[in-house]
């Protein structure tokens, strides 16, 4: 990116751009033309065979036909990715313009030049949309929801999502056909029922839309998962209406009983959505805990199960993003215990990608499909409907903030109420309900055209200005902050504190029933669904290992702790008394050890092999370089050294440490000043200032994140894995007499960086 | 039987209003629970809450129920503690739970927070020197991860550790390798307690309902 800025500069770089759309616009188009050409190759031959007459056998043929589908596709992917590029290296526009708006608009212009040059631009099919295009964005959305806020708010959220959506829908309906009752607008043929259908369609808050537009803007978490929230749970109510709708509008009246069987329908709808969901969700985590032996296909799970749970509830016409929302979430906490770090990395890379190549495309379309649609334009109807969606979802806002306000511990601001009203952006769903009406709808091309405009409205003029809105009314932003140990010990306390002083009150609240859910969680539902002896692991615990591993991590790959915080503070400075003596015999043990182990890993390496069934680490292919070497020679360092130091030696990042004084009470590690320059063995000194105070000052013991997944990625070579268990143990051993054994000492040590 | 109540007790009401911030219903309300917790005396025991069923399988309970008990938390600059304390104290200690109001103005916001906090530092700092120790913070980690066995003792030692380098890292920045990091005094509390927004996150809903039915259950299992 920056050899590209350099060599074309400024305004050349936009022509440039520029020109690469049109150019792959015209590609694109030439292909989609392209089936006209017959296919010579084989036809050819076989003439030439049967008539026997010579002919120059065909070295070189066309044939597109073959591969037309394909290649079509995977274009418009291509298409839609290389804007995307585009748009990153152009500084000034993504920072002012939200990617959707650029990408609408690179689909007007694909649209356009197609339809210059006389063909039919492709449309946004809705089945396409529904079925392959929607899903990953949700499942992304659902898998990576944040708990915590999304249940502490969950009371507000379905506020907003059912009753706003039907205050939405019925404000909209009643007044456009109020609107359409007056002569001049030339309407008249508009029935209730239809403006209903179209007010059902227009109300609902798009996810896709939101989400593009709210990542860019990092508002705080209250408003974000109230706006988000919203639009996930709001496809329920939009499902239903649209449904009911269509229906009573074939049939013409409604009676009483209709009513209530919508009513009805809504619960099933939605409830049905859910429990499906939640259904695949427990088999997916069932299945997660038994794959331990086959690693690569774990990510497959979380995506096949999650797809079947949406495909499932849209064949009952049960409300499908909130089953994929029930899946992700009931399945988050126990396939993440199950599966291995890489696959978690696996699946959380793959739903990010396949999440912003479905917006991609989906803004994309949507653009084309502007150009390409049937379009019946009525100023009157368009430019109203404009103004009530912003109206009605300003009052509707107000008016359900002003009641939810009562309930709730924290309220509603002035300034979140306005943002949750602005951001309520209309998307591609819209877009496609509508499409999905049938052509027997004679104001079908009409409410397209207002759909269009709407979605247009709210994208470019909301979209675009609800970064400067938010800047200048000064909204809480979201706080960067990193996983802090404290925060965590704290929110966990805070949790239980609260919940027994709720019991003090006598008051069975939020905290109680919170209490009751992961007791009964921990007692009866970990047990099944994740694998080995890990469900009985607290929260803290497997949070804290998380962030050593992360850090661990972190540390080989860059040779240093990427700390925000340049401190010398070590863990000298907390706990300065210590030190146990270690006998010589026991030194040279642990050098042993240390040194048998390193050839170990150095032979591991270049035996590595590469199979289909087992994953090893890239690095490890990738092979032995000096530098490779020195960072195993680092993890070696790492396991020695005592937990709590782990720590302090990342952050201290010594140059040149002074030479101890005597007298001085510290532990020095010689490898203290070799993180760096590994190459000798590490060796450990210890001063004894004074007698052993407490024993587990300094342990030996190395408790690497003994998540259960890590443990069981030793696959392949058993040989040598058995060989690394063996150390362990040996390591274990000696350091029993320094301290307190670890709580995994049967399990194997696993080495993230060594063996998978 | 609870609007009777309220009404004869005005006076004293108002002056507890004035004091804690409560509403008259919800002093009403949490008369009620203090006269049930205590057996209709008019100071409540440790032992009294200790029959709670509630808290019994709460892993700080013994420290929830120490700050029931704790002066420093009855605002009054106190030391030390009580055996038994009266329904003002215990409308004091539930007052740390309330949620901030509407519209306060960031001073006001910042001494509630200062409030919260001081109420979760004294109930870390059990023995009042004004800092909390390794010692004390491996103690709170250690009750935290105490429903877990076995497993969590020695991890609680490692999380406790990391913990408090991460206070030192952070307060202090820099020190000597000889320096020795007493403890977390309160002022380094707030500091790395600030992300949470302990305001908003610390409260109870004091709703103003009718408890009677939750009392009756809560009394036969106590009776």
């Amino acid at each position: 990116m920056p050899a590209f800025s350099c060599a074309f500069p400024g305004y050349r770089r936009d022509l440039l751009v520029i020109v690469f759309v049109v150019f792959v616009g015209i590609g694109l188009h030439v292909e989609a033309s392209a089936p006209a050409y017959p296919s010579h190759g084989t036809e050819g031959s076989h003439l030439t065979n049967i008539t026997n007459t010579k002919k120059t056998f065909p070295v070189l043929a066309v044939n597109y036909q073959h591969v037309r589908k394909p290649f079509e596709i995977a274009l418009w992917i291509l298409l839609a990715l290389l804007m995307k590029l585009g748009f990153h290296l152009i500084p000034r526009l993504s920072g002012v313009v939200p990617e959707s708006c650029l990408l609408i608009v690179v689909g007007l212009l694909v649209g356009g030049l197609i339809k210059v040059i006389g063909e039919e631009p492709p449309v946004l099919d809705s089945q396409l949309f529904f079925l392959c295009l929607l899903p990953p964005i949700i499942l992304d959305a659902g898998y990576f929801l944040p708990i915590r806020p999304f249940t502490e708010n969950v009371g507000t959220i379905l506020v907003f999502a059912v009753i706003g959506t039907l205050w939405n829908a019925f404000f909209m309906g009643g007044l456009l056909y109020a609107l359409c009752q007056i002569e001049s607008v030339g309407l008249s043929g508009v029935d209730l029922l239809a403006c209903l259908l179209f007010g059902s369609i227009v109300s609902a808050v798009d996810p896709v839309a939101v989400l593009a537009v709210f990542e860019e803007i990092h508002i705080n978490e209250l408003v974000h998962i109230l706006v988000f929230g919203e639009s996930l749970l709001n496809d329920a109510v939009t499902v239903v209406l649209y449904n009911l709708f269509d229906e009573f509008s074939k049939v013409g009246t409604v009676t009483i009983l209709d009513v209530f069987l919508g009513v009805v329908c809504f619960f099933v709808v939605s409830l049905g959505g859910i429990l499906v969901g939640a259904i695949y969700g427990f088999l997916a985590a069932f299945t997660s805990r038994f794959t331990s032996h086959t690693r690569v296909i774990e990510p497959l799970f979380v995506f096949l199960y999650s797809y079947m749970a949406y495909l499932s509830s849209e064949m009952f016409h049960l409300s499908g993003i909130m089953a994929l929302i029930a899946c992700g979430v009931v399945m988050r906490p126990y396939v993440e215990a199950n599966i291995s770090h890489k696959s978690y990395t696996t699946t959380k890379y793959f739903l990010k990608m396949w999440s912003s190549v479905s917006e991609t495309l989906i803004f994309i379309f949507l653009g084309v499909s502007t150009v390409a649609g049937p379009h019946a334009w009525n100023w009157t109807f368009v430019i109203t409907t404009v103004i009530l969606c912003l109206v009605s979802r300003v009052l509707g806002v107000i008016g359900l903030t002003f009641i939810i306000n009562k309930f709730r511990i924290v309220k509603l601001t002035k300034k979140d109420q306005f943002i949750v009203a602005y951001g309520g952006l209309r998307g591609a769903i819209a877009f496609s309900l509508g499409y999905l009406l049938s052509n027997s709808h004679k104001m079908r091309n009409l409410f397209l055209t207002a759909i269009i405009t709407v979605i247009f409205f709210t994208v470019f003029v909301q979209g675009m200005t609800i970064r400067p809105l938010v800047e200048l009314l000064a909204v809480k932003k979201k706080k960067e902050s990193k996983p802090s140990i404290n925060e965590e010990i704290h929110t966990e306390f805070l949790d239980h504190l609260l919940t027994g002083v709720e019991g003090v009150c006598g008051h069975y609240g939020h905290y109680h029933w919170k209490e009751k859910l992961n007791r009964f969680n921990k007692t009866y539902v970990k047990r099944w669904l994740i694998a080995g002896e890990n469900f009985k692991e607290p929260e803290l615990i497997a949070f804290y290992r998380k962030m050593e591993l992360k850090q661990a991590i972190m540390m080989v790959e860059s040779g240093q702790l990427p700390s925000a915080l340049p401190s010398t503070v070590s863990m000298q400075n907390i706990q300065p008394r210590v030190i146990p003596r270690v006998s010589k015999k026991q030194e040279e043990e642990i050098r042993r050890i240390l040194r048998s182990n390193l050839q170990n890993n150095k032979q591991k390496m270049r035996s590595r092999s590469y199979s289909r069934h087992t994953l090893f680490d890239a690095d490890e292919e990738d092979n032995v370089s000096e530098v490779r070497l020195r960072k195993t020679k680092m993890e070696m360092e790492r396991r020695v050294s005592v937990m709590e130091r782990r720590m302090s030696h990342y952050l201290t990042v010594p140059a040149n440490r002074e030479s101890p004084r005597p007298g001085v009470r510290r532990v020095r590690f010689e490898s203290d000043n070799q993180v760096f320059s590994a190459d000798s063995v590490p060796t450990v000194h210890f001063e004894q200032p004074s007698p052993p105070s407490t024993p587990d000052a300094v342990s030996l013991e190395e408790e690497v994140p003994k998540r259960p997944s890590l443990k069981a990625d030793i696959e392949g070579p058993r040989g040598n894995a058995s060989d690394n268990h063996q150390e362990e143990l040996d390591y274990q051993r000696l350091a029993r007499c320094l301290s307190d054994p670890g709580p995994n000492k049967d399990k194997e040590e696993d080495n993230p960086f060594m063996s998978c | 039987m609870g609007t009777l109540q309220s009404l004869s007790d005005e006076p004293e009401y108002r002056e507890l209003a004035e004091k804690t911030g409560f509403s008259f219903e919800q002093i009403g309300i949490l008369h009620k629970r203090f006269k049930q917790l205590s057996h209709n005396e008019n100071t409540l025991r440790r032992a009294d809450l200790d029959t709670i069923p509630d808290l019994a399988c709460n892993p700080i309970r013994t420290q929830i129920i120490e700050a029931f008990f704790d002066k420093r938390n009855f605002h009054q600059n106190g030391d030390g503690t009580v055996e038994e304390i009266s329904f003002e104290e215990f409308l004091v200690v539930m007052s740390h739970f309330r949620p901030p109001a509407l519209n306060m103005t960031e001073e006001q916001r910042e001494k509630v927070r200062r409030e919260k906090l001081r109420f979760l530092f004294n109930m870390h700092n059990t023995d009042n020197d004004g800092t909390i120790t390794l010692e004390e913070y491996r103690h709170v980690v250690e009750e935290l991860l105490s429903r877990s066995g076995a497993l969590g003792k020695e991890t609680a030692k490692g999380i406790a550790d990391a913990a408090m380098l991460e206070v030192a890292s952070i307060s202090m920045g820099h020190m000597e390798p000889d320096e020795f990091y007493e403890g977390i005094t309160f002022e380094h509390f707030l500091k790395i307690l600030k992300d949470i927004e302990i305001e908003t996150r610390m409260n109870i809903r004091f709703l103003n309902m009718d408890t009677t039915t939750l009392c009756n259950r809560d009394s036969s299992s106590i009776r």
